[in-house]
């Protein structure tokens, strides 16, 4: 049978490779902490890793990720100490905190590819992701903080 | 209830005067300081006055349903090992108040922030009090009762202690998670119970009266008003584990969405569901009827639901109905010409709201009269988190789980929906992944309940997708408002006319007659804080043809935008620096008058009494001063930059925020920084004051430049992020500096989440103006000049 990588575990899939990966992952394993935000493409809120790079799980299929690793926000850090979610807890970045995981998705990847990255460069990268809150000011900044070390 | 805590000056008992020192009349000196400065005052405070008696000032919680509960036996729960659990009642959409209200017992009460957990409560107001998680009311209405709850819960625990002791209550001391045991002489012995110890003896003692209740001074907070106390679900959040409403699973769930009548009040014909069948995953499909009675409340749109196994198979299957729609009256509304009849309207007299002095006359005698009209589209509040709810039904007993900012509302329906007695209903709130308004309506509720009810009680989630929130909302109202002003010889302002054209929130509840109510007139148009002489407010009619809603800030975009542009307007015309414009309509230092000014009999205060809550003009001047200085308002900035500034008072607050402009080479306009200032008297916690500030500015950027709803034939022409567009990364305020002002003690405490958007709509419209010398007549106006 088929298999995806989930946050370093072998998960069987069998239905309609058509799926968006987003609802194998939430409806299927319960990893709920990857959100629907547009279905689109968008705005970021369904943000996970494929092979370490930053994907809309909305827009990815689960035939695309078919023997590849996948990492979704429960898979980023065991206990939460990804630099980049202690940066965000340092700055209290969240306010509703429903973008947040696929904000830090997204900054993750940023950093793992570029670990000095300019503020245009930050900007480029988060454009994508979508905060209703208007966290960007903090996101910006967290992710500075992340790339220097917290 | 009176809710209202001001210093007792006569009948203060005097409880714990055990080292005291001469009695300041700490109000008097502070009421002096006040008015001449408007800003910080400190007065030192003895150990004796580490506590003080006060009496509650009221608030529009007394007009609310099920108004306020303070009991501790509701609100605070202690474990044998000293865990204390708190009850947040109000919903949480990202302004903190989960943790901020919590944060307010555990202070009094003397507890230890690190040993509270939070629990949050079900759709129940007659337990806890009003739930209406809107209007800025949270922090205004339960910061009182919050604290007396706290008073109480500590003078149980000092109670039990003394019991145990056998001395008086007044030698024991709440602090830290604990009871000390004072000597006679006030100092803290080295004998001490735990929060835990004494938990079982003070939960079997009468809640105190409250005349009885000894309340911390300011001095003694540990909580209250102090630096960045991080929200409770923060770690959570950050690693994706925050319980959201589409988060909820249980076992056996199926997964559902809907297909609605893209036009208001429109209706299925005919349906075929054949196709949608047979797509994988697909377990059933039912027809919902929608609410039929008008006005149409929080009622269901009805359609079609399509439930499967997963979230894509209900989708796809969705995708594969075949319906048929009668579109009903409503297909006839169109934007464009809707607009244009607003226009039309606005330019004739309309309904007289308030009239002050000779407005006729001194438009007749004016030298020369300014006219602008001020448009704006419908909105839609399009949180990240797309409507959901999760419900199933067992043995007759309704069990929903929902992102809801007003869960009892919603639980009263559901019943009713349902034919079950409310007792038989419980809603869970869980987070809300934003609100803004949308979620205090409760259709996508309602919703759930009824596909469980027609699966025979299988739980279910009923999931709109981004394009359901966008076309089938409440939405923002749209609005043309008409500014006249009639200046004289000298270049005063001798009059004001503002005309108001904009279907009301009123019509989703009540018969349409096309006219606003008073909750919208006292949203920045009938109190303008103008010293004006003759003033007129006026309403022209304007149906609803779609469902009007909330939408942060509310009526306040439309009438703030409006006013704050047209005194940038004036001020140009004039020759007049915008802020010392500003601060001139003003005018001199005063509480306003409402009858003096032809306020309306039935003016609303954003519901708090008048009298605790006056419309203070040396506030609204002291954070436009604020604001302007920090911004370094009046310095030289280079060619195609500016800044602009716009201030108003509401839900109780003072803000006024100046924003700067840069206008690039290819005319995209960019927003370097921005300054705001808030004095929204007592607050709790000053860095999610920050937060909800920077996060209205990048709202007021959204509102400014790209969202906007337009109708076709009756349906909404935007569907997603697409094409409703938001501020991103790419172009927001990219440092909002927030100063929040340390109003004097006993200052009552205004609202937070709701009032940072319009004036900063308007400051961004006159800084463009600054940076181009372009002016913004129509909401949502492009980013690019």
């Amino acid at each position: 049978m088929p298999t995806i990588s989930i946050n370093g575990e072998n998960k069987n899939f069998s239905g309609d490779p058509d799926m968006p990966l987003l609802w194998f992952v939430r409806d299927g394993l319960n990893l709920t902490g990857t959100k629907f935000g547009c279905g689109a493409g968008v705005c970021g809120a369904c943000t996970v890793h494929v092979d370490g790079v930053a994907v809309r799980s909305c827009q990815t299929t689960v035939g695309q990720a078919l023997g590849k690793t996948v990492t979704t926000i429960e898979g980023l850090s065991t206990t939460g100490d990804h630099p980049v979610q202690r940066a965000w807890r340092q700055l209290n970045v969240p306010q509703c905190g429903f973008c947040q995981a696929g904000q830090i998705m997204q900054a993750a990847a940023l950093i793992a590819k570029n670990p000095d990255p300019s503020d245009a460069q930050i900007v480029e990268v988060m454009d994508g992701n979508i905060c209703r809150c208007g966290c960007y000011q903090r996101i910006h900044e967290a992710i500075r903080l992340a790339a220097g070390g917290v | 209830m009176l809710q209202y805590f001001e210093k007792e000056q006569e009948s203060a008992p005097k409880l714990r005067a055990l080292s005291a020192i001469a009695k300041v009349d700490r109000r008097s000196v502070l009421n002096g300081m006040f008015a001449a400065t408007g800003m910080l005052v400190s007065v030192r405070v003895s150990p004796a006055e580490a506590l003080e008696h006060l009496v509650p000032y009221p608030t529009g919680a007394a007009d609310m349903p099920d108004k306020t509960v303070a009991d501790p036996h509701v609100f605070v729960a202690i474990d044998p090992d000293g865990l204390v659990s708190i009850v947040a009642h109000r919903s949480e959409m990202g302004t903190g108040i989960r943790t901020s209200l919590p944060m307010v017992i555990c202070d009094e009460m003397g507890a230890n922030w690190e040993r509270v957990r939070i629990v949050q409560a079900p759709g129940d107001e007659p337990r806890y009090g009003n739930q209406d998680t809107d209007g800025s009311r949270s922090t205004r209405h339960f910061i009182q009762p919050m604290r007396q709850c706290g008073a109480a819960m500590r003078q149980m625990l000092e109670a039990a202690a003394a019991a145990k002791w056998g001395v008086d209550a007044s030698l024991c001391r709440a602090k830290n998670h604990q009871v000390i045991l004072l000597g006679k002489d006030g100092s803290e012995t080295s004998t001490a119970l735990g929060f835990g110890d004494l938990a079982a003896g003070a939960m079997a003692l009468p809640v105190p009266a409250q005349d009885t209740l000894l309340y911390k001074t300011p001095s003694e907070f540990t909580l209250i008003g102090k630096g960045a106390t991080p929200i409770t679900d923060l770690r959570a959040i950050t690693m994706g584990k925050a319980g959201y409403g589409a988060d909820v699973r249980l076992p056996g769930m199926k997964y559902a969405v809907m297909s609605r009548p893209v036009v208001l009040g429109g209706k299925v014909k005919k349906y075929d569901a054949v196709k949608a069948l047979k797509v994988p995953g697909v377990e059933a499909v039912h027809e919902l009827a929608g609410n039929e009675t008008i006005p149409r409340k929080f009622g269901i749109l009805g359609g079609i639901a399509v439930v499967g196994n997963s979230t894509y198979a209900a989708m796809r299957g969705r995708d594969a109905l075949e319906i048929e729609w009668d579109d009903g009256p409503n297909v006839s509304y169109d934007s464009v010409a809707f607009d244009k009849e607003m226009t039309a309207t606005a330019s004739q007299p309309g309904k007289v709201i308030r009239n002050q002095g000779d407005p006729d006359s001194a438009f007749a005698n004016a030298k020369e009269i300014f006219s602008a009209d001020y448009h704006a589209q419908h909105m839609v509040q399009a949180p990240m988190e797309p409507l959901v709810a999760v419900a199933r039904i067992v043995d007759g007993k309704a069990e929903v789980w929902a992102p809801a900012q007003s869960p009892y509302g919603a639980r009263k329906d559901i019943a009713a929906a349902l034919k079950m007695p409310i007792e038989n209903v419980t809603l869970h709130v869980t987070l809300l992944g934003g609100g803004f308004g949308r979620k205090s309506a409760w259709d996508f509720i309602i919703e759930a309940a009824l596909v469980s009810q027609k699966l025979g009680g299988t739980p279910v989630l009923m999931q709109w997708t981004r394009e359901d929130d966008i076309r089938h909302g409440y939405y923002h109202t749209v609005s043309v408002e008409r500014i006249e002003a009639a200046i004289d010889g000298s270049g005063k302002v001798t009059g004001w006319r503002h005309r108001t054209v904009a279907p009301s929130i009123i019509s989703t509840f009540k018969e349409d007659d096309g006219y606003s109510f008073p909750i919208e007139y006292g949203m920045g148009f009938v109190n303008t804080p103008f010293e004006i002489p003759n003033v007129r407010c006026e309403n022209g009619k304007a149906m609803a043809h779609t469902r009007i809603g909330w939408f942060r800030s509310v009526s306040t975009i439309p009438h703030t935008f409006a006013v704050q542009s047209a005194v940038g307007e004036l001020a140009h015309k004039l020759g007049r620096d915008p802020k010392d414009f500003l601060l001139e309509l003003i005018g001199s230092d005063r509480k306003l008058d409402p009858k003096a000014l032809g306020f309306p009999n039935d003016f609303w205060n954003y519901g708090d009494p008048y009298d605790a809550f006056p419309i203070d003009t040396a506030r609204l001047k002291n954070v436009i001063n604020l604001a302007a200085a920090k911004a370094g308002w009046g310095k030289t900035l280079p060619e195609r930059q500016g800044l602009g500034i716009a201030a108003h008072c509401a839900w109780s607050s003072y803000v006024a925020t100046v924003v700067h402009v840069a206008i690039d080479a290819d005319g995209k306009i960019r927003i370097p920084e921005a300054t705001t200032a808030i004095d929204c008297g007592l607050y709790i916690n000053p860095e999610r004051i920050r937060a909800q500030l920077e996060g209205a500015a990048v709202m007021a950027t959204s509102n400014t430049f790209y969202s906007g709803i337009t109708f076709k034939r009756g349906a909404v022409e935007q569907s997603n992020f697409t094409d409703y567009n938001v501020a991103r990364m790419s172009n927001y305020p990219q440092k909002v500096n927030v100063h929040i002002v340390d109003a004097p003690a006993g200052t009552h405490t205004g609202g937070v989440g709701e009032p940072g958007v319009a004036p900063f709509v308007g400051a961004l419209c006159n800084a463009i103006f600054a940076a181009s010398q372009k002016r913004v007549r129509s909401l949502p106006a492009g980013d690019t000049i």
